[in-house]
C-alpha cells in the first residue's frame, strides 16, 4: 500500500501547486499551465488506482489517456481564447478580465 | 305624571353638536354667518331646556331615562343614555342659558378675530359635551363627556396659540386636570368591579349605596368617594389642583365666563352631587370634601386680595366660590351646593363678561391702569356692580341667599367650618370692593387717549350683561329661608329648610364690613393703600406669589418629571435607537462585505469555493471524532 500512498501524495502535492497557481497568478498563461498541473494530478490518481487499487484494471490507464487527449484539445481552445483576448485587450492579466462584474 | 318633553332631551346637546359639525365641515371662510349658526343652535337648546324645566316644574313630571345598549361583552352590558331629573333639568337651563348669552356676547367680543368660526365651533362642541355630561345616565358616558369638556377647555384656553402664555396655560390646564381625571377613572373602574352586574348608572348607584347600603364595604366606599372627589378637585379647581384655573384666564374672556366660571368648573360639584349617595355612605369622605372646600375657599380668597389682573381676581374668586360649594356638599347640603352653583353661574358669568367689556374697551387687564371707567361705561359699571354685590352676598341679591344657605348648613355641622366661611365672605367682599373701586371709580390711571375712547360695548355684548344682572338679582328667590322651593323641587320634597339667624347676621356683617373696608381703602382713601404692604411686605409678597404653590410644583413635579423625561430621551437615543441602528448597520455591513466578494475576479470566486470545500471536508471529517 505504501506505493499507492506515495503516488497519491505526489498527486496531491501537484494538485495543490496547480490550485495555488490558479488562484494567485496574474498571467493567464500561467493560470492555464496550473490548470494542466491539476488535471495531471488527477490523471496520476487514476493511473495509481488502476495499478495499486482494490480492483486493479487497465480501465484507469485508458481513461487517463482519454483525459490527456481531451486536455490537449482543451488547452488548444484555451490558448486560442487567450490569444483572441490579447488581441482585443493587449493584456493577458486576469485581473483585467472582470466583465462578469459589469 | 308622564313626561312629554323630557324624552326629547337628547336634542338639547344635539343642536350645538350639529352646529359644531356644520362649522367644522363648511365653516372655513365664513365669519358672521357661522357665528350666528352657533348662537342660534345654543338658543334652540336653551328654549328646549326651558320647556323641559317648565314642564317639570308645572306638572311635577316623573324622571325620564332613555338610551340604548352601547356595548355588550358577555354578561356585561354598557348602556348609553340620558336621564332627565329635576337636577339635570336645572343644570340644562343654567348651561344653555349661559352658553347662549356667551355666544351672543362673543359675536361682539370676537367680532374682529380672523378665526371666529373656529372659536364658535369649539364653543358649540363644548356646550354639547357639557350638556351630555349633565344628561348622562351613567358614569361611563359622564366620563366621556367629562374628557370632552376638558379637551374643549384646552382648545379654548390655547385659542390664541400665538401667545406663548396661552399655550403654556392650555397645557397646564390639560395636564393638571388630567391628574384629577385619573382619579375619576380609577373610581369608575372600582365601581365597575364592585357593583352588582357591573352597573354604572346612577339609579343603580342610588340603590346600592343608599337604599340597600352595606353591599360594598365602607373602606372601599370611602376609597371610591375620595377618588371621585379627586376628579372633582381637578375639574373644579380645588386645592391642591387649583393652579390651572387662574392661568386659564389666558383664553378669551367669554370662555372664562362660560367654561371657567359658570359651567365646566361647576362640573366637579355636579359630579359630587350626582354621586352623593356614595359620599353619604362614608363620613370620612364627606369630612374630606368639607375640609378641602373650606380651605380652598379661604385660601383662594386671600390670594384674590393681592392680584392685579382683573381676570385673575375673578378666577381666584371662582376657585373660592367653588370651595364654598364643596363645603356645602361636605356638610351634607346638596341643596345649598346646587343653589350656590345656580346663582354663582349667573353672577360670575356676569362679572367675567363685564370684565371682558372693560378689557375690550381699554385693552389692558391690569387694574392698576384702570380707574374712573364708571362714567364712561355706564351699563358695564352698573351690571358689574350688581355682580359684585351678588358675589359679596348683600341681601336681597342672589349670592346672599345661596351663601347663607351654605353658611347655615355649615353652622349645623361645625362652628369651625362656619367661621372659615364667614371669614371667606369677608375677604370676598373686600377683594370685590377693591376690584370695583379700582376699575370704575376714582381717576383714570392709564393712558388718557385710551380712556377717552372707552365706551360701552355694542348691544350683543351689553344685552347678556343686562340679562345676567337681572338673574343675579332675582335668581336667589328660588330658595329662601322662608320657602325652600328649590330644595323640595330638586329632591322631590325630602329637603328641609333651615336658616340660622346667626348665619344671616354674620354673613351680612362680614360682607358689609368687607365692602366698607374696601371703600375706605380704595375709594375714599381714609386708610392708606400701603398700610399693610409697608408693615408686612412678606405677607403681600406671599399673596401676590400665590403662596408659591406654582414654584413648589415646579420644584417638586415639573423639574423631576422633566429630568425623568430627559433620562428617557437619552435612553431612547442610545438604547432604542442604538438597537435599531445596529440592526440596520449590521445588514448594511454584511451587504458591503458581499459586494466586495462579487468583484468579477474568477480567482476570488475560486478561492471562496476552495475555502468552502475545505471547511466542508473538515466538517465531515471532524464528525468522525465526535
Amino acid at each position: 500500500m505504501s506505493m499507492l500512498a506515495s503516488y497519491l501524495t505526489l498527486a496531491a502535492v501537484l494538485f495543490c501547486i496547480g490550485l495555488y497557481g490558479v488562484l494567485t497568478k496574474r498571467n493567464a498563461i500561467i493560470v492555464l499551465l496550473s490548470i494542466e498541473l491539476m488535471l495531471n494530478a488527477a490523471n496520476l490518481n487514476l493511473v495509481a488506482f488502476s495499478k495499486y487499487g482494490v480492483v486493479p484494471s487497465l480501465t484507469g490507464q485508458v481513461f487517463s489517456l482519454f483525459a490527456m487527449t481531451l486536455a490537449a484539445a482543451e488547452a488548444a481552445v484555451g490558448v486560442a481564447v487567450l490569444i483572441a483576448l490579447y488581441r482585443r485587450r493587449a493584456t493577458v492579466n486576469v485581473d483585467e478580465f472582470d466583465e462578469l462584474r459589469r | 305624571m308622564a313626561t312629554v318633553f323630557s324624552q326629547y332631551a337628547w336634542l338639547v346637546p344635539a343642536f350645538p353638536l350639529a352646529a359644531f359639525a356644520i362649522l367644522t365641515a363648511f365653516g372655513r371662510g365664513w365669519s358672521r354667518a357661522g357665528a350666528w349658526i352657533a348662537t342660534l343652535a345654543s338658543l334652540a337648546s336653551f328654549a328646549l331646556s326651558l320647556i323641559i324645566a317648565i314642564e317639570r316644574i308645572v306638572s311635577n313630571a316623573e324622571d325620564y331615562v332613555g338610551g340604548f345598549d352601547w356595548l355588550r361583552a358577555g354578561a356585561v352590558n354598557l348602556t348609553a343614555g340620558y336621564e332627565v331629573t329635576n337636577l339635570t333639568a336645572l343644570m340644562l337651563v343654567v348651561v344653555t342659558l349661559v352658553a347662549f348669552l356667551v355666544n351672543l356676547y362673543s359675536l361682539g367680543y370676537m367680532g374682529e378675530d380672523e378665526r371666529m368660526t373656529v372659536f364658535f365651533s369649539y364653543v358649540a362642541l363644548f356646550t354639547s359635551s357639557m350638556l351630555g355630561l349633565v344628561l348622562a345616565d351613567n358614569l361611563m358616558i359622564l366620563y366621556v363627556c367629562w374628557e370632552l369638556v376638558g379637551v374643549c377647555s384646552f382648545l379654548l384656553i390655547g385659542f390664541w396659540y400665538r401667545k406663548p402664555e396661552a399655550r403654556a396655560a392650555a397645557k397646564k390646564a390639560f395636564i393638571v386636570t388630567r391628574v384629577g381625571d385619573l382619579g375619576l377613572l380609577i373610581a369608575i373602574l372600582l365601581l365597575f368591579w364592585y357593583m352588582p352586574d357591573h352597573a354604572l348608572d346612577f339609579a343603580s348607584l342610588h340603590n346600592v349605596f343608599h337604599t340597600q347600603s352595606g353591599i360594598i364595604s365602607t373602606s372601599i366606599t370611602t376609597l371610591i368617594a375620595l377618588l371621585i372627589f379627586v376628579g372633582a378637585v381637578g375639574k373644579s379647581g380645588q386645592f391642591p389642583l387649583h393652579v390651572w384655573l387662574p392661568d386659564a384666564m389666558e383664553g378669551p374672556t367669554p370662555i372664562s365666563a362660560l367654561i371657567h366660571a359658570a359651567t365646566m368648573v361647576a362640573a366637579g360639584v355636579f359630579l359630587v352631587v350626582r354621586t352623593f349617595d356614595i359620599f353619604q355612605a362614608s363620613q370620612a369622605a364627606l369630612d374630606t370634601v368639607a375640609i378641602v372646600g373650606a380651605f380652598t375657599a379661604l385660601f383662594a380668597a386671600t390670594i384674590g386680595l393681592a392680584q392685579n389682573d382683573i381676570k385673575r381676581v375673578l378666577a381666584y374668586s371662582t376657585v373660592s366660590q367653588l370651595g364654598y360649594m364643596m363645603l356645602a356638599l361636605g356638610v351634607g347640603s346638596t341643596t345649598a351646593a346646587m343653589f350656590h352653583l345656580f346663582t354663582h353661574a349667573f353672577f360670575k358669568a356676569l362679572l367675567f363678561l363685564g370684565a371682558g367689556s372693560v378689557i375690550h374697551a381699554i385693552h389692558t387687564q391690569d387694574i392698576r391702569e384702570m380707574g374712573g371707567l364708571g362714567s364712561r361705561m355706564k351699563a358695564t359699571a352698573w351690571t358689574f356692580g350688581i355682580g359684585v354685590l351678588a358675589l359679596s352676598g348683600i341681601p336681597p341679591l342672589s349670592g346672599f341667599w345661596s351663601k347663607d344657605a351654605i353658611l347655615s348648613a355649615a353652622l349645623e355641622k361645625s362652628p369651625w367650618l362656619f367661621a372659615v366661611g364667614v371669614l371667606t365672605a369677608f375677604f370676598t367682599a373686600l377683594y370685590m370692593a377693591r376690584l370695583f373701586f379700582l376699575v370704575f371709580t376714582g381717576k383714570a390711571r392709564g393712558d388718557a387717549a385710551t380712556y377717552a375712547r372707552a365706551k360701552d360695548a355694542p348691544w350683543t355684548m351689553t344685552i347678556p350683561l343686562i340679562v345676567l344682572a337681572a338673574l343675579a338679582v332675582v335668581s336667589g328667590f328660588v330658595q329662601t329661608p322662608m320657602s325652600g322651593w328649590l330644595g323640595s323641587w330638586l329632591w322631590s320634597g325630602e329637603a328641609k329648610e333651615h336658616a340660622e339667624g346667626v348665619a344671616i347676621v354674620a354673613s351680612v356683617a362680614a360682607s358689609l364690613l368687607g365692602i366698607y373696608l374696601g371703600w375706605l381703602i380704595y375709594a375714599k382713601g381714609t386708610i392708606r393703600r400701603d398700610a399693610v404692604s409697608s408693615r408686612l411686605p412678606w405677607l403681600v409678597k406671599l399673596l401676590e406669589r400665590k403662596y408659591y404653590i406654582d414654584e413648589l410644583y415646579e420644584l417638586l413635579f415639573v423639574r423631576s418629571l422633566r429630568g425623568l423625561g430627559k433620562a428617557l430621551a437619552v435612553f431612547d437615543d442610545v438604547v432604542v435607537d442604538g438597537a435599531v441602528k445596529l440592526a440596520g448597520g449590521a445588514v448594511a455591513g454584511l451587504g458591503r462585505l458581499n459586494t466586495r466578494l462579487q468583484n468579477g475576479q474568477v480567482q476570488t470566486y475560486g478561492l471562496v469555493a476552495v475555502i468552502a470545500t475545505v471547511v466542508l471536508v473538515l466538517a465531515i471529517a471532524g464528525r468522525r471524532f465526535w
